[in-house]
């Protein structure tokens, strides 16, 4: 498998100017409101390093909270499935509709149902899937993964969007005024939602001691796809419980502060029970989760509440896109987790990064991104990963920088000088320094010379 | 108290003015201050591109070349971070461990060891940008980052507000990486030198005559942004300004 090249896919999102201008503003933008958000709470720090505890027992107590849930849900009402893997999961979503005669499903945004590439399952089985949430439905007209898991279609201005709906829902394609835009998805949405025949939604948590499903979202298109169909769905990672009510109050102050910079999403909807004369099932994803936990260095990424803070802060994501990853998730948190999907295919990731931490300072529960990011390349490297270009710099660089001897050879200014500066720095691709950027001049001597010249010297002198 | 100078390789071969001054600095209080001459690089590279194979020979001759002092210090925040945190591809012996422990960034030796007051001898009447590079923001923890919500502090600030004339400009986004990364720089290269026009535009735009920073590799890819795009804007070494360097 070909691995995803995110240089390249930068070098085209950077290309165009004011995609990109607008794209680090807007992430930025949110970055400045998170901090203003969490300045207004004295016990920010504090609230984190409750979060990233919570988090932790209940993934050190995962399948004891699992079955609680299981076992409330059941008798509140709903129907438990379990799946263990993206195609369980997508075909136990199948059974479900097909038994109930469904034709159209509307859903609100969901990041497990993209990682499990469920719509095009469900559609070339005759489902017609409806996204109800408008950056994630700008996204399914532009036949385009999300690029952020929180603000799916943040890589578009609104010039683009107009194009997108100009020629899928009729818009017209000189107006890119954004409340037409909307008005005219919002439309466009409302008779899906009255003809469905099931609702779907992800989740933010569930709770283990009440058996129910929290949704947290700013539109009410969740709380639509679900209250008016017969059917709801809601599909859950195995890592969105939480043990207790009490604790989600800890959860849900932090999620919208740092996702968006405001004190709270519009919506905070607990699905509990099904309305009378209606169905509700709930369907448990493993998909790698569990082989994830038992991982050293990485399973503290299952604490992630999926609030993108990570993104927003990263300058590199800002300034290359989520599509230029080529994963379901992009970004810090992607970098860490889509490894573990498919190591070969993700492994140039790790190193779209400057390990500058910022992510992991932001990160409400406290996972350490850019450390695992860090062990991610020695992974990469020791499973044999590396581009061999690559290995064989590293490898030389090795040899050359454990020897004072070979390393004066390389930097001294009594030969050849600067010809040898950079290859011994940067070895393959040098021409990649000079693209956009000065070298830096040759000085006349290294520090080594001056200090044997100036200090050595002197010293020895009686 | 010996102190063992750590020149890191590219200072070494590409700024040796930097390695002056902190030598300088370092004698001006008094320090006895020795220079291994087999030094070479402290193994970052290598480790930071997962090869932490081809990192354990040049990170045993790093403590091989240091064992003996009471402190290790070097004018590079993202080496010395590596040393701290990330010396980990040979033995962790006791003399591994006591060489970690005890080698500082020079900004760090002189705020928390030396407890440097004042510095006489320092005037630089310029406006300033400050950058930290991200290993000695939040790796070495030299100052408080916009991301974490705490006190105010900032240990080169306190060291350069000491000197005669100074003056700060304030970019908008102090504390962003300015996209060096090491390898990065060249294998992300589109992300890398877009990072850093940002950086310098930023600085640019706030006033900064000199930007100015305990970590010269940040500079160095700064530098060669700056001058790309055409910038009347000046790099120097935080140990340059406290030993009294005018420009």
């Amino acid at each position: 498998m070909k691995r995803i090249d995110h240089a390249e896919a930068s070098s085209k999102f950077i290309r165009a100017k004011d995609h990109v201008e607008f794209h680090d503003r807007r992430l930025w933008d949110l970055r400045q409101k998170r901090d203003r958000e969490s300045e207004h709470l004295a016990e920010w720090e504090e609230l984190r390093s409750l979060a990233s505890a919570i988090k932790e027992h209940t993934l050190a107590n995962l399948a004891g909270y699992l079955e609680e849930f299981e076992r409330n849900a059941i008798k509140n009402g709903a129907h438990v499935h379990w799946a263990r893997d993206a195609a369980e999961h997508n075909q136990v979503v199948f059974d479900i509709l097909s038994s109930h005669g469904v034709g159209t499903l509307v859903k609100s945004k969901s990041m497990l149902t993209d990682e499990c590439d469920m719509r095009p399952f469900l559609e070339q089985r005759g489902i017609e899937v409806m996204e109800t949430d408008l950056g994630e439905r700008i996204q399914q007209l532009d036949d385009e993964p999300p690029s952020h898991i929180v603000v799916p279609a943040v890589h578009k201005l609104k010039t683009d969007v107009a194009r997108v709906f100009a020629g899928t829902i009729g818009t017209d394609p000189k107006n890119s005024d954004i409340h037409y835009l909307a008005e005219s998805q919002r439309q466009h949405t409302r008779p899906y939602f009255l003809r469905a025949e099931a609702g779907m939604t992800g989740a933010n948590f569930a709770v283990a001691e009440t058996g129910s499903v929290v949704v947290c979202t700013n539109e009410g298109n969740a709380d639509l796809s679900v209250n008016l169909p017969k059917l709801y769905i809601a599909s859950i990672g195995i890592e969105k419980i939480i043990p207790r009510i009490e604790h989600l109050g800890v959860f849900v102050r932090m999620l919208s502060r740092s996702a968006l910079g405001s004190p709270i999403t519009q919506l905070t909807s607990h699905f509990r029970a099904p309305r009378d004369g209606t169905e509700m099932h709930i369907v448990l994803v493993d998909n790698g989760r569990a082989e994830r936990l038992g991982m050293a260095d990485f399973w503290y990424s299952l604490k992630c509440i999926r609030c993108g803070a990570c993104m927003n802060t990263c300058p590199v994501y800002r300034r290359s896109g989520g599509l230029s990853y080529g994963a379901t998730y992009s970004g810090p948190i992607g970098v860490i987790i889509d490894p573990t999907f498919n190591l070969r295919k993700y492994s140039m990731l790790p190193f779209a990064s400057t390990l500058n931490g910022s992510c992991t300072s932001v990160c409400p529960v406290k996972i350490n991104i850019h450390e695992q990011i860090y062990k991610w390349r020695q992974v990469i490297s020791e499973r044999n990963q590396l581009p061999m270009v690559k290995k064989e710099a590293m490898q030389i660089a090795g040899k050359v920088l454990a020897s004072p001897k070979l390393y004066r050879a390389a930097v001294g200014t009594a030969g050849t000088g600067l010809e040898h500066l950079p290859r011994f720095m940067l070895y393959n691709r040098l021409n990649a320094w000079g693209r956009q950027r000065e070298v830096p001049e040759a000085p006349q001597f290294t520090f080594r010379e001056w200090y044997l010249k100036n200090r050595v010297k002197k010293r020895a002198k009686p | 108290m010996t102190v063992g100078l750590f020149i890191p390789c590219y200072v070494d071969a590409f700024f040796p003015e930097v390695g002056i001054a902190t030598l300088e600095l370092l004698e001006r209080f008094g320090i006895d201050v020795a220079y291994p001459l087999d030094q070479t690089c402290c193994g970052q590279p290598m480790a930071n591109s997962g090869c932490h194979d081809d990192a354990a020979a040049t990170e045993r001759l790093f403590v091989k070349n240091f064992a003996e002092f009471d402190h290790v210090v070097g004018p590079s925040g993202s080496c010395v971070h590596h040393i701290r945190e990330h010396l980990t591809a040979i033995a962790q012996t006791p003399q591994v461990k006591k060489v970690r422990a005890t080698t500082y960034e020079l900004v760090e030796f002189l705020h928390d060891v030396v407890k440097v007051q004042d510095f006489p001898w320092a005037e630089f009447r310029h406006t300033v940008g400050l950058h930290n590079g991200c290993s000695t923001l939040r790796g070495l923890r030299e100052a408080k980052t916009s991301e974490i919500n705490e006190p105010d502090f900032s240990k080169p600030m306190d060291l350069l507000s000491k000197v005669k004339g100074i003056q700060f400009a304030k970019p908008e986004r102090p504390d962003e990486c300015c996209g060096f990364g090491g390898t990065f720089s060249v294998y992300e290269e589109p992300v890398s030198a877009r990072m850093g026009y940002d950086k310098v535009k930023d600085h640019h735009r706030a006033g900064a005559e000199y930007i100015v920073s305990a970590d010269m590799s940040c500079m160095m890819h700064q530098r060669g942004c700056a001058e790309r795009l055409g910038l009347p804007i000046k790099f120097i070494h935080i140990a340059q300004v406290l030993n009294g360097a005018r420009e």
